[in-house]
């Protein structure tokens, strides 16, 4: 691809073209995922048609508040986040990393990553993309690489969207991470609903994504398509419901590991991990060793976990964060200061889902500036003797 | 195909978290709660090349995996060495261990203590309880090189004098015309006749120079913060201190994130820290 030149709609298709592609994808072996409403919310699962995305939906966010409403159209893709993000498919909630058998005096292992399922993910939104790359620096980015990471990555189809409405709780713009999708796909759409126009313009992001499309019908895009997108991304922008202040926040929060805020926000969070868990980048997670009956037959289970759990930072003699105010602080400093130091970018793509699934509505957006505006001078602790 | 550019690079693709089978040659029982494991690999014996101060994970058949510092001779490497205090499920487990059982090794992993960059100086090593497994592999390697290194000073603190690991191999060094090697005890309960007290006591008494010295430290964290002070009043260099940090780790590959300490992955970055490169964060408590 070239590099300066922003990526541009080069086709247009309609609904039942769309609905052709999805087709195309499964005869090609992907198991097509996409939102779909579940329990009153916008989560992720398998889909067929495009009937089964939340057509005519849209979701409305605050924090510690989500509800779905009707729109009084037929837009596919007309809602924002839900509470799944697509780390459930690349880095599964409960994982068998391996099983061991012993038999006398003989052992054998197996490991676990033989054939995976490819999966087509469809709708993912620009910041969701930017957390897939931010995970996969964990996974798969250094000397060490998680294969069964590794083959699901590789094998995904990814269809994108832009954002032609933003939530309240979202702020990827403040983090550079959305509305528009900027890479990292295989194909975009940008959908357009305007009176009876009910259209897709789409971008092509791989020679895979090239070979799908062209497998169904569609029209070339004009100049004014082109300028459609930038449209109804420059509206989303304005819409956009919060933002963060980047600036120097890497250090605004490791120096202000002493600043009282913490004590505040420690007195309304419940720890309960829901933050973590719908964060599309919180990579955490811990290991379970089962075995059975007769005790020859054993499995290494991976499950996500979280900083907030109290055996999270146990050694010997109790835990290194005890209390909720370490925890939060971890969390946070982690997210959008120390990720900077270890993955080279931010852990927080401001899909805004923390802000949202928080039930005490405690805001990152709003702690982070409040730490701001309270910076405090550094306060090490002092050497205490007598130990 | 294109949801991460990395995705498409070619990689080493060898699944860091299956373990080898080693298989018990000996348990040696240490203290009332301290043991040592010499441990065979699958290939009869082969080696296991490890550099001082690394850790392995320890995986006992069904009950879970820890990470333990490789405490034998790197110069040997043969068996692979551990010791271990009995805390919990999985070391307690490990305890029971027998001649001729498999154990699960994952590693070796993180940082080393710099016997490399210590030649030419005096070396101060202070520890207390279990730390002195971690250093003990420094040390053989510092015997082994002996002419490498200027004097050679060995501070080791035990809870009492039940406590005392390697006690005979303690004694036979302590012998050593070349070799200061002091211990002491924190409560002198029975027949101890010998130094009393919290191991930094011993730092004003030893003979070195500090502006010449590396110092390598491994033992509780209030052990560590109160020895780094000492160290740094006699005049040591912070940038030649080093210590050994501990956190929980379930993956010792950063994939499972219970080691972070501020922007270090334990695991990765360290255990071994200079502590220069961590002043900022060491003394933070909850962090
Ligand atoms: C780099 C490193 C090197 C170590 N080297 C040694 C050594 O040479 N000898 C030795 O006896 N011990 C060593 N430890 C400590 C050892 O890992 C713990 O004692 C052990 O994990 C306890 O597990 P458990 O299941 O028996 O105890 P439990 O208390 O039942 O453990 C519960 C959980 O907490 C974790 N945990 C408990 N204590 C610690 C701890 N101190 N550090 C890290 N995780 C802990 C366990 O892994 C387990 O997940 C080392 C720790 C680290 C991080
Ligand atoms: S920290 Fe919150 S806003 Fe940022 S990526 Fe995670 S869930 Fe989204
Ligand atoms: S910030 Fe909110 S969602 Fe996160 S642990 Fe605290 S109460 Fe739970």
């Amino acid at each position: 691809m070239s590099s300066c030149d922003t990526k541009r709609p080069s086709r247009v298709i309609d609904r039942n073209a769309l609905d052709d592609l999805l087709g195309t994808l499964r005869s090609r072996g992907y198991t097509v995922i996409g939102p779909r409403i579940c329990d009153q919310a916008i989560v992720y699962d398998e889909i067929q048609t495009t009937d089964d995305l939340p057509v005519g939906w849209t979701d409305e966010q605050d924090a510690g508040s989500y509800r779905l409403k009707k729109r009084g159209d037929d837009a596919l893709f007309g809602y924002v986040l839900g509470p799944h993000s697509w780390k459930k498919y690349l880095f599964p909630s409960a994982q068998r990393l391996w099983q061991v058998t012993r038999d006398g005096e003989d052992i054998s292992l197996s490991p676990e990553g033989g054939e995976e399922v490819n999966r087509a993910f469809i709708a993912v939104r620009a910041c969701e993309l930017h957390a897939m790359a931010i995970q996969a620096k964990v996974f798969i980015g250094s000397e060490f690489v998680d294969p069964t990471y590794h083959v699901r990555s590789k094998n995904a189809f990814t269809l994108a969207v832009n954002c032609g409405q933003a939530g309240k709780t979202c702020f990827c713009a403040s983090m550079n991470t959305g509305p528009r999708v900027d890479g990292g796909f295989d194909l975009a759409l940008t959908e357009v609903l305007d009176g009876a126009r009910h259209e897709f313009l789409v971008e092509v992001g791989s020679e895979i994504g090239a070979e799908v499309l062209g497998t169904v019908d569609s029209r070339e895009a004009r100049l004014e398509d082109q300028h459609t997108v930038d449209d109804i991304v420059a509206n989303t922008v304005a819409q956009m419901g919060r933002s963060v202040d980047t600036a120097d926040i890497g250090d605004l929060l490791k120096r202000n590991h002493a600043n009282a805020k913490w004590d505040e926000i420690a007195e309304r969070c419940l720890s309960c991990a829901n933050c973590t868990m719908v964060c599309p980048t919180c990579f955490c997670s811990t290991v379970e060793d089962v075995t059975d009956l007769s005790g020859n037959h054993a499995e290494r289970w991976r499950r996500w976990d979280s900083c907030f759990t109290m055996d999270f930072s146990y050694i010997a003699g109790g835990q290194v964060r005890s209390s909720t105010k370490s925890r939060y602080r971890q969390w946070m400093t982690h997210k959008l200061g120390t990720w900077h130091d270890q993955f080279g970018a931010s852990g927080c793509v401001g899909c805004g889902r923390c802000i949202t699934w928080c039930p005490v509505a405690i805001d990152i957006t709003e702690e982070v500036a409040a730490i701001r505006r309270t910076e405090v001078e550094d306060a090490t602790e002092p050497l205490k003797r007598g130990a | 195909m294109s949801i991460t550019e990395l995705a498409k690079e070619p990689m080493v693709l060898t699944d860091p978290m299956l373990p080898t089978w080693f298989r018990v040659q000996s348990v040696r029982r240490e203290t009332h709660d301290t043991f040592t494991l010499e441990l065979a690999g699958p290939n009869d014996g082969g080696e296991f090349s490890f550099a001082p101060g690394q850790f392995n994970m320890l995986y006992a058949f069904g009950v879970g995996e820890v990470p333990i510092s490789i405490s034998g001779n790197p110069v040997t490497t043969d068996p692979l060495v551990h010791t271990i205090r009995a805390v919990g499920a999985v070391t307690r487990a490990m305890q029971k261990l027998k001649r001729g059982d498999l154990i699960g090794v994952r590693g070796p992993f993180g940082s080393a203590w710099p016997v490399m960059d210590a030649v030419g100086r005096d070396v101060v090593i202070v520890t207390g309880g279990i730390g002195l497994a971690p250093l003990r592999p420094a040390f053989y390697h510092i015997l082994a090189h002996r002419n490498d290194y200027n004097r050679v000073v060995l501070l080791y603190g035990a809870r009492t004098r039940d406590d005392i690991l390697y006690r005979d191999e303690l004694k036979q060094w302590r012998g050593e015309l070349d070799l200061e090697v002091e211990v002491t005890v924190d409560s002198s309960v029975g027949r101890w006749r010998g130094n009393v007290g919290v191991v930094t006591k011993l730092i004003p008494r030893a003979g070195f120079d500090p502006e010449n010295t590396t110092a390598l430290i491994c033992g509780p964290e209030v052990m560590m913060r109160f020895t780094i002070q000492d160290l740094l009043n006699r005049g040591v260099e912070k940038k030649n201190v080093y210590v050994s940090m501990e956190r929980n780790m379930k993956c010792a590959v950063g994939f499972c994130g219970h080691c972070q300490f501020g922007s270090k992955f334990i695991c990765r970055d360290g255990p071994v820290f200079r502590f220069s490169d961590i002043e900022d964060i060491f003394g933070i408590r909850e962090l």
